[in-house]
């Protein structure tokens, strides 16, 4: 602790020069966003970019009432959609990661290397026959058409498996075993409370690729009442075009949709398990 | 996993076979559902073709049938596409790297005790993993319009020339710009909790042989993080093959991208626009067999243990 403490005292300008530099490029267009989501459309256009304009709560007075609030409609989908999609998506992790780390049977190793290999797959490769796939039953156009391809995350999986062999011990399982308790209960009140960490960090991995997936709700909605807001902002964008004034709405309505995003980061920060997929867990 | 089979058969109980397919039969259905057969209806499309009799009018005048080898090479002979796949190399040639490269720079500059305002630069630099891409690209694209931008603000305030980062050179770097943006913070993470990983022990060694910091960051820091520099590397190759949302998002502010800039923008177009399916479907095998290629020939190239890795 002696050599920790001293190399603590000094003090590297370069480095912390270099870093601040790099959070200034980060928090530029944050910055700007905050800025512009205060201009009325022709201060957008005419003022330098980073002075402040006064027109903050017309601009989301404004963005309420378009179209009868579709976009706080958005917000509530995308909520939807990332929400439900993270949580069921995590639950399927968990029931997977843990039977593959802690059962052995025939076929394990093929189930989970098919499974994982769906990382691999271009999401167009998947999207494009599950919009014709799922016309053919009735579904696109609906909120399952986006929940539906939402919930298989190979990826969480993955997590899931390695979290499950590194903290949960086979003796723990054994022993339960031994009293007798059936498998679905051992899994149920000994081994999911050991895996919540690693499942919080399934759900926010998730939660974020639900959000930010923007090729799928565009290929299966066609109703803008059940577009996220990703899709939304783009089809207001491309309306600007002819009517200048949305710029302004789609201005603000992007600063309020990455706000509560933001703050459920810096809350959830601490829950985030990363060590899990750098390699640093030992299992 | 050797030790479990014996270990099971001294508690006196083992587990019934069906237990563990019960556990993982809704993952199954769900992933055969959602992935394999999407994947094998892409297959069977890629081989399919509509014929046309008579004039085309009418029900039954439009039939599907087999076409063989048609569509992959009606793909591979589009000039389109070659364009949309070199363009796309040439921007993950760019980003990849910087990247990267940005990422370990931070991340190592993250670990170093002597740097201040640490917890304050990590938080910043991750924030962009909170703005989707769709987001990301929108807010670019206004600071890159010239009646927006402050360095053109500036530029035409001190006399200077107008410049636009939408023409058709620049770009490539202002898309490159914003996936570096949204991707480096996350990337930096990853690679900064495997440095807090690695045991400190190995560092004082070093420094009690006279290695400095930049020493001590070359020979010991990078070597042992390289697995999750391969790791990011490889989710970056995939990531920049598939891109879409950044050129998407950016077309209605610039003429500068053509509707199939990127291969995923190239499908798109082919499937709901053109309302060539089975084209679509041959392309994507392409677009897949490509990606599948490029990552697991690297992955087998460096003998990873990224993947496939063993609990």
């Amino acid at each position: 602790m002696t050599t920790a403490s001293r190399r603590t005292r000094g003090f590297a300008p370069l480095p912390t020069a270099i870093l601040l530099l790099g959070a200034a490029y980060c928090l530029l267009p944050v910055a700007w966003v905050v800025v512009a989501s205060s201009k009325t459309t022709g201060q957008l256009f005419s003022t330098f970019t980073f002075a402040p304009g006064g027109a903050l709560l017309d601009n989301i007075a404004d963005l309420s009432t378009w179209h009868d609030g579709l976009y706080w409609r958005w917000v509530a989908n995308t909520a939807l959609y990332a929400g439900v999609g993270g949580v069921l998506s995590a639950a399927l992790s968990g029931v997977t990661g843990y039977a593959l780390a802690k059962f052995h049977f025939p076929g394990r190793n093929v189930i989970f290397n098919v499974l994982l290999a769906g990382v691999l797959v271009p999401s167009i490769v998947l999207a494009v026959p599950q919009y014709l796939l799922l016309a053919k039953v009735g579904l696109t156009d609906t909120y399952l058409s986006v929940l539906l391809p939402s919930i298989v995350s190979p990826y969480g999986i993955y997590l899931a498996r390695i979290y499950a062999a590194a903290s949960l011990p086979d003796s723990l399982v054994e022993a339960a075993r031994t009293d007798g308790a059936q498998e679905w209960r051992i899994f149920r009140s000994i081994a999911l409370p050991v895996m919540v960490p690693g499942l919080v960090t399934v759900f926010l991995f998730q939660f974020v690729a639900v959000w930010n997936n923007f090729l799928l709700p565009f290929i299966m909605l066609g109703d803008d009442g059940k577009f996220p807001v990703t899709v939304g902002l783009y089809t207001m964008l491309n309306q600007g075009n002819t009517t200048p004034a949305l710029y302004t709405l789609v201005i603000t309505g992007s600063l309020l949709s990455i706000l509560p995003l933001i703050a459920l980061f810096l809350t959830l920060q601490r829950y985030w398990r990363i060590d899990l997929i750098s390699g640093g867990l030992k299992g | 996993m050797a030790s479990a089979a014996p270990r099971s058969r001294r508690a006196g109980r083992t587990v019934p076979a069906r237990v563990p397919y019960a556990f993982l039969a809704p993952a199954i259905s769900l992933f055969t559902l959602m992935f394999l057969i999407p994947i094998g209806y892409t297959g069977y499309l890629s081989l399919r073709k509509i014929q046309v009799t008579g004039l085309g009018l009418g029900r039954g005048s439009r039939r599907e049938v087999h076409a063989g080898l048609a569509n992959y090479r009606e793909a591979l002979a589009d000039g389109e596409l070659w364009d949309s796949m070199l363009r796309v190399l040439l921007y993950g040639g760019m980003l990849v790297p910087t990247m990267l490269g940005l990422a370990l720079l931070f991340a190592l500059l993250l670990d170093e005790a002597r740097a201040r305002a640490r917890r304050f630069s990590r938080i910043a630099i991750f924030l962009p993993y909170a703005v989707p891409a769709v987001i990301a690209s929108l807010l670019w694209g206004f600071l890159y319009l010239p009646s927006v931008s402050p360095v053109q603000y500036l530029l035409t305030a001190a006399g200077g020339p107008e410049v636009n980062p939408l023409g058709p050179t620049a770009i490539f770097f202002s898309i490159a710009n914003i996936a570096v943006w949204g991707g480096t913070g996350f990337n930096m993470i990853v690679i900064y909790t495997a440095l807090r990983a690695v045991p400190q022990e190995l560092y004082e060694s070093a420094r009690i042989d006279g290695c400095g910091p930049v020493q001590v960051a070359l020979r010991i820091k990078i070597p042992m993080v390289l697995p999750a520099l391969i790791m990011t590397f490889v989710f970056s190759l995939i990531a920049t093959l598939q891109v879409f949302s950044e050129p998407t998002t950016l077309r209605p502010l610039t003429n500068a991208l053509s509707s199939s800039w990127s291969p995923l923008m190239k499908i798109y177009q082919d499937a709901f626009v053109t309302g060539d399916t089975y084209l679509a479907a041959a392309t994507s095998i392409v677009l897949a067999t490509l990606t599948l290629v490029l990552s697991l020939g690297f992955l087998r190239l460096v003998q990873s243990r990224a993947f496939g890795q063993e609990s």
